[in-house]
């Protein structure tokens, strides 16, 4: 049996504990209420930019938080950011749209993660008056946004198609694809612009805008797999795809994680050294594999310059209520230290001055 | 065995007194049953809410206006609505990994059938809901008849419903939904505020959720199966039906999260939802729900999902970065269950 002295001698100590907790904690959430009553954001004449990107871990999208950071810096502006939590995640880029729109954006820029889900809450932001520019990826359809600036990923593709055709001659191949997901147009653009660029003669007849939706058949790949353009999933692909196919001898990738980890299957059964891998991207630690001597040739993007450009084109709309419209090619370079005769590449020394990540 | 491995062992000991005292409760002294629930369970998770409110208020001007509150609420009402099944779930110490996947599920059918099976659209939301509510009750059959802890249950249809949506819907978005389908994202005036259909209908659903906890039966019952299933059953409670309709209405929830979230982005998408079994729980624990089964009340999870929305649209508006709304839903959740501990404690 307890001593009720005790009992309630132990309960007021255990009260005043509980008090002192929540006192401390009340101040820790109330501290800030004062000091930040001084920064109140909102006026009138203040330009706001948003930028939304596909996620917030990808090194792509960090260089392009910051060279939208440096532009809004450079015009006075303030940008807001947001993002999604995996790729596709249409719900979390809509509610930063609506946020943005409530934050007073005069101008939103976003690389939508689903091409057509995100299109409705587009049009709702621009009957609001907002500006909407896609950066990187196309909106399905491309005119539900206002401009689109981005690299032109079909192009990318055939930079490395003709590359890669250039040095194989008309020696047999076996090709195989480690491809992004599945309905994501910027997988289908690069893997059909590779095909073209190599010669493969229904990917040359689809225009870029019919190679939206479906990837081109040749008889030449005998393994295609898609791997979210993910290492660790691309390295499984590549290794099911030597299981089938042990005689593969060119391999397109679809960003250079994914060629990482097609090059580490290879290494494992010693194959690194006769198979060559081509890719897309030229983030940093790409242009070093190319550099290496691990990918054959990649096609240089620049989302530093993507979100630059966006960001200035909001501060101008701000100011002049002057719009852009229709796409801006971004600009990619083919990136190799062994370059070609009839294909336009740049070394590594520029590769490594231009990339990011 | 039931679950024990999600229990605490000391439940063991004190489960028995309290399963009574939950079912008994209603007919003795309701007031201050009343009370002693709503004060420690609620009374927290609303101040938090309250404190991150003014915080923001006074940060920026833009978030206190009617039009910016009735934009959280309707940014909350998906995950709003699965986190009631998910409620439901956890007041039994089960666990619902399954809801999110459930529901992108019954987006695609309802929206699939009607664009390019051309089923009657109305018809057609039947048949989304009516897919959820089945793998709701499948996920109740495994747990109640091969009596499958519900981690696993729901950790394994949570990737049979993910497949099943890829398969079905070739990975592409359904659009040009028609208008009927998607009449829960529309909105109405009250004066220059703007609200959408779809939170009426949560609050509606939270307030029948918390009426058939509180008042009848069925509801209390969940409480003493939540709080001891064998002292429950030996009470007279036919604890297996009980637990079977539990997962099973949670499945028709998650059918009208997926009515929802089909009517608020006015798509089907077969990516939707892909982290909303963790944000349902979230905001379960927010509310002051304990994992552990039992003790909680769905106002709590509503105060919760809100916490959830308030403070993401609050950082979005004064500039921070997306990155930090995870960061601060993390110290709350690891706040809230600290406090329900201390209370645990103290009931003891």
């Amino acid at each position: 049996m307890a001593n009720p002295v005790s009992n309630r001698s132990w309960h007021g100590a255990r009260s005043t504990k509980r008090l002192v907790i929540a006192g401390a904690l009340l101040g820790a959430l109330v501290a800030p209420l004062f000091s930040a009553a001084t920064h109140s954001a909102g006026a009138q004449d203040e330009i706001i930019v948003g930028l939304i990107t596909k996620t917030e871990s990808n090194p792509f999208f960090v260089k392009m938080k910051e060279g939208a950071q440096d532009a809004a810096d450079e015009a006075g502006a303030t940008l807001l950011t947001g993002s999604g939590q995996f790729d596709a995640d249409n719900a979390s880029q809509v509610t930063a749209i609506e946020n943005m729109v409530t934050a007073g954006a005069q101008g939103i820029l976003i690389t939508p993660g689903d091409t057509k889900a995100i299109v409705p809450a587009i049009e709702a932001a621009r009957e609001a008056g907002v500006l909407v520019i896609a950066l990187d990826t196309p909106t399905d359809p491309q005119d539900a946004t206002d401009a689109l600036f981005a690299t032109d990923n079909f192009k990318a593709g055939v930079l490395i198609g003709q590359y890669a055709k250039a040095v194989q001659g008309d020696t047999p191949v076996q090709i195989a694809t480690i491809d992004g997901s599945i309905g994501v147009t910027v997988s289908v653009l690069r893997h059909n612009g590779f095909l073209a660029g190599y010669g493969s003669a229904e990917a040359d007849q689809a225009t870029p805008v019919a190679a939206l939706t479906q990837f081109a058949e040749d008889p030449r790949v005998v393994c295609s797999q898609d791997a979210d353009g993910d290492q660790a999933k691309s390295q499984t692909a590549m290794e099911n795809c030597l299981q089938a196919n042990p005689e593969i001898n060119l391999v397109y990738t679809i960003n250079e994680p994914a060629a990482r980890g097609v090059y580490t299957a290879l290494q494992a059964i010693g194959r690194e050294n006769d198979v060559m891998i081509v890719s897309v991207d030229g983030g940093c630690t790409g242009v070093e594999a190319v550099k290496a001597g691990e990918i054959a040739a990649t096609s240089q993007q620049y989302p530093l310059r993507m979100a630059q450009l966006g960001v200035e084109a909001v501060v101008n709309f701000a100011e002049t209520g002057e719009t852009v419209e229709g796409y801006t090619d971004t600009g990619v370079t083919l990136i190799t230290d062994q370059p070609q005769e009839g294909v336009e590449s740049e070394d590594t020394e520029f590769g490594l001055a231009n990339c990011w990540g | 065995m039931w679950p024990t491995s999600f229990r605490r062992r000391e439940d063991a000991m004190s489960s028995l007194p309290k399963a009574e005292e939950a079912v008994s409760s209603p007919l003795g002294e309701p007031r201050a049953r009343f009370l002693s629930t709503v004060s420690w369970s609620t009374v927290g998770p609303l101040l938090a809410l309250l404190l991150a409110g003014a915080f923001f208020a006074s940060r920026t001007d833009r978030f206190l206006t009617g039009q910016n509150l009735s934009l959280v609420v309707q940014q909350s009402m998906v995950v709003g609505v699965l986190a009631i099944g998910q409620t439901l779930v956890i007041l039994t110490a089960g666990i619902d990994l399954s809801c999110g996947a459930v529901m992108a599920l019954g987006g695609i059918v309802m929206t699939r059938q009607a664009v390019v099976g051309g089923v009657n659209p109305i018809v057609a939301i039947g048949l989304g809901v009516g897919v959820c509510a089945a793998f709701g009750a499948l996920n109740g059959a495994l747990v109640t008849r091969v009596r499958l802890p519900p981690f696993i249950v729901t950790l394994g249809t949570l990737n049979i419903a993910f497949a099943v949506t890829q398969i079905y819907s070739r990975a592409q978005t359904i659009t040009n939904v028609p208008d009927s389908q998607t009449f829960w994202g529309n909105t109405f005036r009250i004066e220059k505020t703007a609200i959408t259909y779809g939170t009426v209908l949560m609050f509606a659903l939270y307030l029948l959720a918390w009426f058939v906890l509180r008042q009848t039966a069925s509801g209390r019952h969940i409480y003493a199966v939540g709080n001891n299933l064998e002292a429950a059953r030996l009470t007279g409670i036919n604890t297996q039906a009980l637990l079977f309709l539990v997962y099973t209405v949670a499945g028709l929830l998650y059918g009208v999260a997926a009515l929802l979230s089909v009517g608020r982005t006015g798509v089907g998408d077969p990516n939707a939802g892909q982290t909303d079994n963790l944000a349902s729980i979230t905001a379960v624990v927010l509310g002051g729900t304990s994992l552990f089964g039992g003790r909680g009340t769905v106002l709590g999870t509503l105060i919760g999902v809100l916490i959830v929305g308030v403070f993401r649209n609050g950082l979005q508006l004064i500039g921070v970065a997306s990155v930090y709304q995870v960061l601060v839903t993390g110290v709350l959740v690891i706040l809230a269950v600290t406090v329900d501990q201390i209370a645990r404690r103290r009931q003891v």
